[in-house]
């Protein structure tokens, strides 16, 4: 397999803490190969001149979406909260964010 | 096995009771499902009580809909209130949607029976469901090979007598190429024709959710069960919803048909495409479209020019870059939108030390190989440094795709091409990610575009094993979309039954 020049592990390991995977040394190198492997067919898109051609980004353009001003009723606290891993006074749970004792 | 009109019919007139029908499928799952893994859940118990409810409607002289009885499979990415979602993921395992997808309502309410959830590549990223968490669907024409992917589950269930009709959900081919796998019907409606509400989102400006059936017009009649404006997604589009099944009478006479030149391969090679209507082919081979998939695909051009359609080739270029657009664009999105699975709401958590450790832990756990290979590339695809060189240009890629298929349409009605570049393969030959993404080569486009587009059996190719055509319109096209794929259904070489649903229909209860 080896390193591909379009990512480097480094990255691979930079793009995984992005995303909130925890990754391997094993692994991170597994997926800059993949990665790699992906990018360097992508390079075909550098050859492109398309500084003429804008950016598409939705293929219907519909703008300002509201729907009606009427009152529904949502969907169930408890039946949402009886899914999450944890929760607790009508509440999801989740351990400390900042790093002090809950 | 009978088509979901013909069950439908019976069952309004009385014919037909909806519990028997539903015993006879749940009788064929019980018997070749351990084969063939269509389903992540069976839902026997909830489909008897739907089954009765319909009976009893009938027995009260109320009609219970254009689908009253029909047993209907959804992919397990489609939300089914209390019943188990779970995408083929581990992350996902377990979780029961507190809601109905608008279109499992939609079926519903038209009378259908959730016979129960199908299997798919993970999230839906791939092309053959070996990346299911569960183990893959086995293609019901030979258990030795993939059904496609990532509906594979909905299409084999289908191809195998399990459901005669079945959703799933297309972002780069996901309906139609396990339709042309599995020798059935396929359709990828036009972007907001089809409410996304409740379908697990995978890339928001692709997906879309569309039916696969036995023939033509069972799969008209089931979009347009699930077509129409739906104000919980605000991408659906609120545009009157034709008589699809009306389209399927018409004849083709006048229509003009043209022939992706980009995507039927070239004579160059020495590979035998030429057609009597059009002579060899002008354009240029795009990686791997198989010689045999392309002859039946200007064979199915021949059929139309004889049933009176105008056919010609036309060139649409940037379909040749379209594989590598989308495999920047839909990760990308994937990366977003998958950022919702933390441990927190739903699924799967792993404790950590803290709520960062708990997520990387959790997604770690969770996710399987490709789908964290795709929210890196889309991350990276996204991040500072390199936005403009591949997210941004693909976009640009993109707005080209769209320009290339209106000048098309300028002078086409619709377009032909095959579906996959290959009959189905078998488990492991296509390990490597590119060799695999490129199943996807001719069904991309539209989805860059946002068109329909849909797959129709059209004879067979190696080892007698089934080839889809592709029948692409513009936007809200979708009637001329029919029209054509009605023809071609009628021009078709007869399509030997899958082994499975061929044994099925001798020793089933009286189809």
């Amino acid at each position: 397999m080896g390193e591909a020049a379009a990512i480097s592990t480094d990255q691979v390991a930079h793009v995984a803490r992005l995303a909130r995977i925890e990754l391997t040394l094993d692994e991170i190198e597994h997926y800059t190969g993949h990665l790699g492997r992906v990018l360097e067919h992508a390079s075909e898109l550098a050859d492109l001149d398309l500084a003429d051609v804008p950016p598409l980004a939705h293929p219907y353009p519909l703008r300002n979406v509201f729907r009606d001003d009427v009152a529904s009723s949502p969907v169930d606290r408890d039946e949402v909260l009886e899914q999450a891993p944890a929760a607790s006074g009508g509440q999801f749970e989740v351990p400390p964010v900042l790093g002090e004792e809950a | 096995m009978s088509t979901a009109r013909a069950i439908a019919g019976d069952i309004r007139s009385g014919a037909q009771r909806a519990a028997d029908v539903l015993e006879e499928y749940l009788g064929r799952i019980e018997a070749h499902d351990g084969d063939v893994h269509a389903f992540n859940t069976v839902t026997a118990e909830q489909a008897r009580a739907a089954a009765a409810a319909i009976d009893a409607a009938v027995d009260e002289g109320r009609d219970p809909g254009p689908l009253a009885g029909v047993p209907v499979a959804f992919k397990d990415n489609l939300c089914t209130r209390g019943v188990a979602t779970t995408c083929s993921s581990r992350m996902l395992e377990g979780w029961r949607p507190p809601y109905d997808a608008t279109v499992v309502q939609a079926m519903t309410a038209a009378g259908a029976v959730m016979i129960g959830k199908t299997n798919l590549d993970e999230f839906a990223m791939g092309s053959s469901t070996e990346h299911s968490a569960f183990g893959p669907t086995r293609n019901p024409y030979d258990l030795a090979r993939v059904p496609g992917g990532s509906s594979g589950g909905s299409a084999a269930a289908v191809a195998a007598g399990f459901a005669p009709l079945a959703l799933g959900s297309d972002t780069g081919g996901s309906i139609r190429q396990p339709a042309s796998l599995c020798g059935i019907v396929g359709i990828k409606p036009t972007y907001g024709r089809v409410s996304r509400y409740g379908l697990v989102a995978f890339a928001s400006s692709f997906d879309q959710i569309g039916p696969f059936a036995t023939d033509v017009a069972d799969a008209a009649l089931a979009l347009g069960v699930i077509s129409g404006h739906d104000p919980f997604d605000s991408t659906s589009i609120p545009a009157a919803v034709p008589d699809f099944e009306a389209a399927l009478a018409r004849g083709v006479e006048g229509l003009r048909v043209g022939v992706v030149s980009e995507l039927t391969g070239s004579g160059r090679n020495g590979a035998a495409t030429g057609s009597p209507m059009l002579g060899d082919a002008a354009g240029e081979v795009l990686g791997g479209i198989d010689a045999d998939v392309t002859e039946r695909v200007l064979e199915a051009a021949d059929a139309l020019a004889d049933a009176g359609a105008t056919v010609g080739r036309v060139s649409v270029p940037a379909v040749t870059y379209g594989l590598t657009a989308y495999y920047l664009i839909a990760p990308a999105e994937a990366s977003s939108n998958l950022a919702r699975y933390d441990g927190t709401r739903y699924g799967l958590r792993v404790e950590g030390a803290d709520v960062e450790e708990m997520n990387r832990l959790t997604r770690r756990a969770g996710f399987g190989d490709e789908v964290k290979a795709r929210i890196m590339l889309g991350t990276f695809a996204l991040s500072a440094g390199y936005y403009d060189a591949y997210y941004g240009k693909a976009q640009r890629v993109r707005m080209l795709t769209r320009r290339d298929f209106d000048a098309a349409y300028a002078d086409f009605d619709v377009l032909l091409s095959p579906t996959s570049p290959c009959v189905a393969f078998r488990f492991g030959e296509r390990a490597d990610p590119m060799t695999m993404y490129r199943c996807d080569t001719c069904t991309i486009p539209s989805n860059l575009s946002g068109d329909p587009a849909m797959s129709v059996p059209f004879g067979t190719g190696a080892e007698d094993l089934p080839v889809g055509v592709q029948v692409m319109a513009p936007a809200l096209g979708e009637e001329a979309m029919l029209t054509v794929a009605a023809a071609l259904e009628r021009a078709a070489p007869p399509l030997p039954k899958p082994p499975l649903a061929a044994a099925a229909s001798t020793t089933g209860a009286g189809s």
